[in-house]
């Protein structure tokens, strides 16, 4: 399961352009950017669902994928069992094998309770694991996430990354959008884009480790354009090293996200 | 107070759809329905029958300010045949002369040509003897239900449907569908069927109480009633799933389906004759579904037309049918299924 050379373009806008990225089984790939980078086409590229105009996009055919679309994934005007029952019988689930593993899914997302509720009814967390929950009906070989955990509070949004963990661990590839780094961190692998264009492609210790240069936190930045402010103060990239009394500091994958944009910019 | 008027005339400027309703729509109205709102019908197709149909043909043209246009003498003809060119719609008035005194048969079917036709034959005093037929009374319901069965019909099928389609887009879940493991003719016919079905069993409804209530009378064959019931719904379906295709929520889908139903009540001929339509606005009328499906309805019900004698207003909803139907599922479907043919043609490449 890969994407090789994407481009993929919406009359003269280039919406991806020439984006690789590989998918394992049972790894977690998180795509990472702002609005607009071209996340949500990536993966509805991947799913069949924009036209690509050119490269390779090799992924299970439908009955093998599970796709979970902006938003909550469900019909609001259904309850939980009757998308469970609607869509485990789109995918060809029915009497048994389909009570067993909707039993399964909505007891480990803690929809149990909440069986009778029509979707539209359910809080945005629990409306996005019953999405997930959906998608992951069918057990698919590839699992595409478009932002699950955006607008879901703090303790929704772990219970829903322990949801797509397990997916991970029981052999499922899966593939998210996000706009947290910090759920990119916990990825096997990430995908930074920007404007359509892949900035930084690997397993997020292997990039931050790997990437050149210190980065050093102050209230008077020296180089305007590679400092940002983080806090009430400012953090500063040098590509060789700190200048001399200065402290550098760890660097985190969100480092150097942005610092790939502003070399990207100032080139 | 400046800054929310102008936000609310910068949203409207961008709204092209709310600003065809406030500026092109009441131009249109008031230009096509100000042809268009005449119940004086000054044309009506008569037949002229019998030993005397020649004289006769003279003598209804030359009453003053006569509104009958002979289309047919037939000197060989009688009652029989004043009947059979009625039901047919061939005319609207047929003067039968083998009777003494000549007797006028008139199509009660047609509201307002028949009105204009007996209080023109009133005129002439006992020199002729006016007959009524399928709507004696001259009851405005008996003409107005089967035409108010093809308007609900039209409801259903535009306002329903493209809600119903729409909603799918509005909430995101058509791109769920779109990667399920379901041909897209399979999703569409899953989401079509269930308003055919409400919309049979609608129609069924109106036409029922309408015939209860009303006394509305049924003279004609079931099935040829159910053919072009049938064909119209898989018209006005069409027009639905295509409103969807071209709105993006449900209130764009409301105001387009809008667009659309106001023509069928005011010009498909059930409230304003469409004999009294000047040409330049009537060709609008033959160009909607409801026109024909109002000419299927009244003829079976009120006329009992056989099928032969409908065919031109079943053959234009076949053709009708056929064509919007099939554009609006295959719009549907690339909408459904964009990236599906090239990913292949990619991976062939590949």
């Amino acid at each position: 399961m890969s994407v090789r050379d994407l481009t993929v373009r919406f009359g003269d806008v280039v919406a991806l352009d020439d984006v690789s990225l590989d998918t394992p089984s049972g790894h977690i790939t998180a795509i990472v950017g702002g609005d607009g980078a071209g996340k949500t086409t990536l993966l509805k590229a991947m799913v069949g669902l924009v036209p690509i105009t050119s490269g390779v996009v090799d992924t299970p055919p439908r009955a093998r994928t599970g796709f979970m679309p902006t938003g909550a994934g469900s019909w609001a005007d259904l309850s939980v069992d009757e998308n469970v029952a609607f869509i485990g019988g789109s995918y060809g689930l029915s009497g048994e094998a389909l009570a067993h593993r909707a039993d399964e899914l909505l007891g480990r997302a803690g929809l149990s309770e909440a069986r009778d509720r029509l979707a539209g009814k359910l809080s945005g967390g629990m409306r996005n694991k019953l999405g997930f929950c959906l998608a992951m009906l069918h057990e698919p070989d590839l699992l595409v996430l478009d932002e699950p955990s955006t607008g879901v509070d703090p303790v929704s949004r772990v219970e829903l990354w322990r949801l797509i963990s397990e997916a991970a661990a029981h052999g499922t590839a899966v593939v998210l959008a996000t706009t947290y780094v910090d759920e990119a961190e916990r990825s096997g692998s990430v995908l930074v884009l920007d404007q359509g264009r892949s900035l930084l492609n690997g397993r997020p210790q292997e990039l931050v480790s790997g990437y050149p240069g210190e980065v050093v936190e102050t209230s008077t930045p020296e180089r305007s354009q590679f400092a940002w402010r983080h806090a009430t103060s400012f953090r500063e990239w040098w590509p060789d090293s700190a200048p001399p009394g200065s402290d550098p500091t760890d660097m985190t994958l969100e480092d150097v996200a942005i610092i790939e944009s502003l070399r990207q910019e100032s080139a | 107070m400046r800054a929310m008027i102008m936000k609310e005339f910068r949203e409207l400027r961008r709204d092209h759809r709310t600003m065809g309703m406030l500026i092109g729509m009441p131009i249109l109205l008031l230009v096509v329905f100000g042809y268009a709102a005449n119940f004086s019908v000054e044309s009506i197709p008569t037949a002229t029958l019998g030993p005397q149909a020649q004289q006769a043909a003279a003598l209804v043209t030359e009453v003053p300010q006569a509104p009958f246009d002979v289309a047919t003498v037939d000197p060989g003809g009688d009652a029989t045949t004043a009947e059979d060119l009625l039901q047919r719609n061939d005319v609207d008035v047929a003067i039968d002369t083998s009777q003494q005194p000549p007797v006028a048969y008139i199509n009660g079917s047609s509201l307002f040509t028949a009105q204009t036709a007996v209080a023109t034959f009133n005129r002439l005093g006992d020199r002729v003897t006016v007959e009524v037929l399928f709507n004696p009374d001259l009851k405005t319901s008996w003409v107005m239900i089967p035409a108010i069965i093809g308007l609900i019909l039209t409801f259903i099928g535009t306002i329903v449907t493209s809600i119903g389609m729409v909603k799918e887009k509005q909430t995101g879940t058509i791109e769920q569908l779109a990667v399920m493991p379901i041909k897209p003719s399979t999703v569409i016919l899953g989401k079509i069927l269930p308003y055919f079905l409400l919309a049979t069993l609608d129609m069924v409804l109106v036409t029922v109480l309408g015939m209860l209530l009303f006394d509305v009378p049924f003279n004609g064959n079931v099935a040829v009633f159910a053919l072009g019931a049938g064909l119209f719904l898989f018209v006005v379906l069409g027009l639905g799933v295509f409103i969807s295709t071209i709105s993006q929520n449900v209130g764009q889908a409301i105001q387009t389906a809008f667009f659309f139903l106001l023509p069928q009540i005011l010009l498909s001929g059930f409230i304003f004759p469409l004999e009294a339509i000047p040409w330049g606005v009537r060709w609008i009328s033959y160009c909607l579904p409801l026109t024909y499906f109002t000419m299927v309805s009244q003829g079976v019900m009120l006329r009992g037309a056989p099928l032969d004698a409908l065919w031109f207003p079943l053959i234009m909803l076949a053709v009708m049918a056929v064509i919007v139907f099939t554009g609006a599922v295959l719009r549907f479907r690339r909408n459904l299924a964009p990236g599906d043919g090239r990913r292949a043609k990619a991976k062939a490449a590949a």
